[in-house]
C-alpha cells in the first residue's frame, strides 16, 4: 500500500468547519537551497517541531490558529515536555515526546560525536495554521530570526 | 512546515524537513525532506525505542551532507509494522481531529496551575 494521502482529508476537515475551500499550498518552482558548509559532526544543529510541545510552567497552545511559539531549552529534563494538539493522537507523544520532538536523540547523536552541537534553545509551534499567508508573513519569518540568532548551521523541521 | 523551511533556506540556512505526509510535502517542495512511513504522531520514531528514534534521524540527517537537488524526498527505509492495518485505519477513519478550541489546551490542570503562576520565567512565550 502506498502512502496515505493527506490533502483530500485536510479539504474535507476544512469544509465541514464552514472555512472557505482550502487553497493547497502548492510550490512549482524550484525550492530555495543553502548547501551545508561543514559535515554534520562539526555542524551545529537547531530544531523546530509542530507537535505542540510546551514545558510545564509555559502556557500550552490553543487549537484555533495559533501562531505563537515556544522556546525549549536544549537542556531540558524530557520529563517535564508536554504535549498538546488537535490533529494527531497525542497519546504515544505524551509518554515518548521524542515521537515528534527528538531531544533525548539529539543530544545522544552529540554525544556520539554525529552531530557537532545544538542550539541553546529549541522552537516549538502548533501548525494547523489556515492562512498560508500568516505563515509565510509572520511565523516563518520570526522563526527564521531565531535560528540566525542561534547561529545554527543547519535546521531539522519536524511537523506532525 | 515546508513553508518554514523554505523561509529559512532562503535567508541561507540549510533545512531538512520530517514528513510523514508525503502528498502535503510534495505540495509544499521544500528543500529537503525524509519520508518516514508511520501514521501521524510519530514523525521521528516509535516511542520507547531509542535505538529506532537514533537510526531514524541518523539516516534522516544524513540527506543534509548528500543531497544537492532541491525538491529531494529521501524514502527512509523503515516500516511501522508487518502489515499495513494503520494504513487502511487511517484511510477508513478520514478526519477525527478535536475542535478548534481558542484558550490554552494542557495535558494536565497542574501545568495551567504552574503557567498562570509564572513559575518558569526562563520559558517565555515568544510572540516576537
Amino acid at each position: 500500500m502506498g502512502p496515505v494521502d493527506y490533502i483530500p482529508r485536510i479539504r474535507d476537515n476544512y469544509a465541514r468547519l464552514g472555512y472557505k475551500p482550502y487553497n493547497w499550498v502548492v510550490n512549482r518552482d524550484t525550492a530555495p537551497w543553502a548547501p551545508l558548509r561543514k559535515p554534520l559532526s562539526q555542524c551545529r544543529l537547531g530544531l523546530a517541531a509542530s507537535g505542540g510541545i510546551y514545558v510545564a510552567g509555559q502556557v500550552a497552545f490553543h487549537y484555533k490558529d495559533d501562531a505563537s511559539f515556544r522556546e525549549i531549552p536544549t537542556d531540558v529534563d524530557t520529563k517535564e515536555l508536554r504535549a498538546t494538539h488537535f490533529a494527531y493522537d497525542l497519546s504515544d507523544a505524551r509518554t515518548d515526546p521524542n515521537v515528534v520532538f527528538p531531544i533525548d536523540t539529539l543530544r545522544r547523536l552529540v554525544r556520539e560525536g554525529f552531530l557537532g552541537g545544538l542550539a541553546s534553545r529549541f522552537h516549538t509551534f502548533m501548525g494547523g495554521i489556515y492562512s498560508s499567508r500568516r505563515v509565510t508573513e509572520d511565523l516563518a519569518p520570526r522563526l527564521t530570526a531565531r535560528f540566525l540568532e542561534d547561529g545554527v548551521d543547519a535546521v531539522l523541521l519536524v511537523p506532525v | 512546515m515546508g513553508l518554514v523551511a523554505r523561509h529559512a533556506e532562503a535567508a541561507g540556512i540549510p533545512t531538512l524537513c520530517m514528513t510523514s505526509a508525503r502528498d502535503i510535502t510534495r505540495a509544499v517542495n521544500p528543500p529537503r525532506a525524509a519520508f518516514l512511513d508511520f501514521p501521524l504522531g510519530h514523525t521521528t520514531g516509535k516511542p520507547h525505542e531509542p535505538g529506532l528514534q537514533r537510526q531514524i534521524l541518523v539516516e534522516a540527517l544524513s540527506s543534509l551532507e548528500t543531497m544537492t537537488a532541491p525538491g529531494s524526498v529521501k524514502e527512509l527505509p523503515f516500516r511501522w509494522s508487518e502489515g499495513e492495518k494503520w494504513k487502511a485505519k487511517a484511510f477508513a477513519e478520514g478526519d477525527d481531529r478535536t475542535p478548534r478550541h481558542d484558550t490554552p489546551q494542557y495535558q494536565h490542570e497542574d501545568d495551567r496551575r504552574r503557567a498562570e503562576e509564572g513559575s518558569s520565567p526562563s520559558c517565555p512565550v515568544c510572540r516576537s
